[in-house]
């Protein structure tokens, strides 16, 4: 049986929705002539700023490219669903959007990312474009935590980017724009689970199996399998389960400021998000952690898959300036 | 003795499509195990796009090593994901290896194999054990250099290539995975073969046939 999906046919369906994200934010995204894949922001790029240019496979929208804009990335290269970008579309991205003050490349690591990444940045280096990369790593299901460097890069990307964007629009050097990412990316840490499959559209077969009541912890954005698989339990019980998690690493102190995400995968909706929140809150508020901002809703999805993830993004003076800098998205804004 | 000329290699590219489409699904069900279900997918739409280009070729006015590089870049541009940068940096050695070169004898035929194998290697920098598609390439080659220098010849060597990505395809079942996207999951990805190391045995195989038969 094949999965229902809202299709023309599945080997178009990226092309066909990047020509619909065009038509419909055309005030701030453009695509590159002979380049449709590399997606520039309409405002924002210019002479002596950080070029930042992100991407990743696609399905997983709002990201990436919901996140081009002034005040956050430049551009994106954009890939084949769950797949990355080839090396072409990222050149021409960092070649756009580059204003001589070097270009960063932003991007969740995993093995097919990183190789594409790396040989588009070795490309950029014979046009005397200079690149640095910062992975983001926040995924702590992913890998011990001795092992962060090998860990995915999820929806905590939403805070990393927005650092990092908003040091690249500060006009901040290439130096401290590398640091300011990197140090987001440190400072970020996101647990998912998962209750039921997506499927890709050329198959439109789920991409894993879990029974009807079951549900899977740490699960990843592509359907990786997670570290605990059990019967599905109450919001509360799953919230406090990621959040024992995070904690454990983070280790905040009392009086630490935090910023919330709690995400969607897909088809999980508002209402169970914002029960999860509420927990959210009442762990934090126990021990003591100010929220400073949350955001509740669709920023990583993994297609249809049914699911949540929560990141928190821990504050220090520096992270709170770059997350209240003003940036204005097609598919986000803020401050 | 055989030889191979450029529009030999074009329909090694096409034979190899075939075989990546027929093969998609089982591959796609392989990666949903102990990855992201996208492997038959890529794999099937690099080789296309690289059959598309090399068949676009006017064989008779281009050499191995040009048609080599052509389905090297259309399959790192049709794909990107893993096994873009990994087939086409491995596409890219081959064409390196046999530079100069009209037409291939066995062993160019053999030293371009080889040279694939050792793309990969680079590019993905595994190493045998580590359960990826190595643990098939990498057997491989050394089969099919050791089975020509006993004399097998050509179809010799690429049978005794099969075998060995065979096999170690097979061994990838009980490896736990150190690098790609697999690594991730430890443990748990005990029992299941590699994806990369299955569409590798498909790979050879249709280049065996295509090259020898």
């Amino acid at each position: 049986m094949q999965t229902k999906k809202i299709i023309n046919d599945g080997n178009r369906a990226v092309d066909e929705m990047l020509e619909g994200i065009l038509a419909a934010h055309p005030r701030y995204l453009k695509s590159l002539d002979g380049s449709p894949r590399s997606i520039i922001a309409r405002d924002g790029p210019r002479q002596g700023k950080v070029g930042l240019v992100i991407g990743g496979g696609s399905g997983h929208e709002p990201s990436f490219l919901g996140f081009v804009g002034k005040g956050l990335a430049d551009a994106a290269a954009i890939g084949n669903v769950f797949a990355s970008p080839p090396p072409d579309p990222i050149l021409e991205c960092a070649k756009a959007v580059s204003g001589g003050a070097g270009v960063l490349f932003m991007y969740g690591n995993y093995a097919g990312d990183v190789m594409n990444f790396d040989m588009a940045a070795e490309m950029a280096a014979m046009d005397e474009i200079e690149v640095r990369t910062v992975l983001s790593t926040d995924d702590v299901a992913s890998a011990p935590r001795d092992q962060r460097h090998k860990r995915r890069g999820v929806a905590g990307n939403f805070f990393i980017f927005k650092a990092a964007g908003a040091a690249c629009d500060r006009m901040l050097s290439f130096d401290e724009c590398e640091r300011i990412a990197g140090k987001a990316n440190d400072h970020t840490f996101t647990m998912g689970v998962a209750l039921s499959p997506c499927s890709l559209p050329q198959t439109r077969r789920p991409n894993f199996e879990i029974g009807p009541d079951e549900m899977e912890i740490g699960m990843g954005i592509h359907g990786e399998p997670g570290t605990v698989r059990g019967k599905l339990k109450t919001a509360d019980e799953i919230t406090d389960e990621m959040l024992d998690k995070i904690l454990d690493e983070m280790a905040p102190a009392r009086g630490d400021k935090v910023a919330v995400l709690v995400n969607s995968l897909g088809s999980t909706p508002l209402m169970e998000l914002y029960i999860m929140n509420r927990r959210v809150k009442q762990r934090l508020d126990d021990i003591g952690v100010s929220i400073h901002a949350t955001w509740v809703g669709n920023y990583c999805t993994s297609l249809e898959m049914a699911g949540a993830s929560i990141t928190l993004h821990r504050l220090d003076g520096e992270l709170q300036t770059m997350l209240d800098h003003p940036c204005d998205c097609a598919m986000f804004r803020a401050g | 003795m055989t030889t191979i000329d450029t529009a030999r290699l074009a329909s090694m590219f096409a034979a190899i499509a075939d075989a990546m489409s027929a093969d998609r699904d089982r591959l796609c069900a392989l990666d949903g195990i102990i990855g992201d279900a996208d492997h038959g997918i890529a794999m099937e739409l690099g080789f296309s796009a690289a059959r598309d280009a090399v068949a676009a070729l006017d064989t008779g006015a281009t050499n191995p090593t040009t048609l080599l590089n052509t389905a090297a870049k259309s399959f790192l541009n049709a794909v990107g994901a893993s096994s873009g940068p990994l087939y086409a940096t491995a596409f890219m050695r081959g064409a390196a290896a046999v530079k100069g070169k009209a037409t291939l004898d066995d062993a160019d035929a053999v030293a371009m194999f080889q040279a694939i194998a050792k793309g990969i290697q680079d590019r993905g920098k595994a190493e045998p054990g580590e359960k990826t598609m190595m643990d098939a390439w990498a057997p491989a080659a050394q089969a099919a250099g050791e089975a020509l220098a006993s004399g097998k010849g050509l179809a010799g060597s690429l049978e005794a290539a099969v075998q060995a990505a065979k096999a170690g395809a097979e061994a990838t079942k009980a490896m736990i995975a150190t690098k790609g996207r697999a690594s991730r999951l430890g443990e748990r990805s005990l029992g299941h073969m590699d994806p990369g190391a299955a569409s590798a045995v498909t790979v050879i195989e249709a280049m065996r046939v295509a090259l020898t038969d």
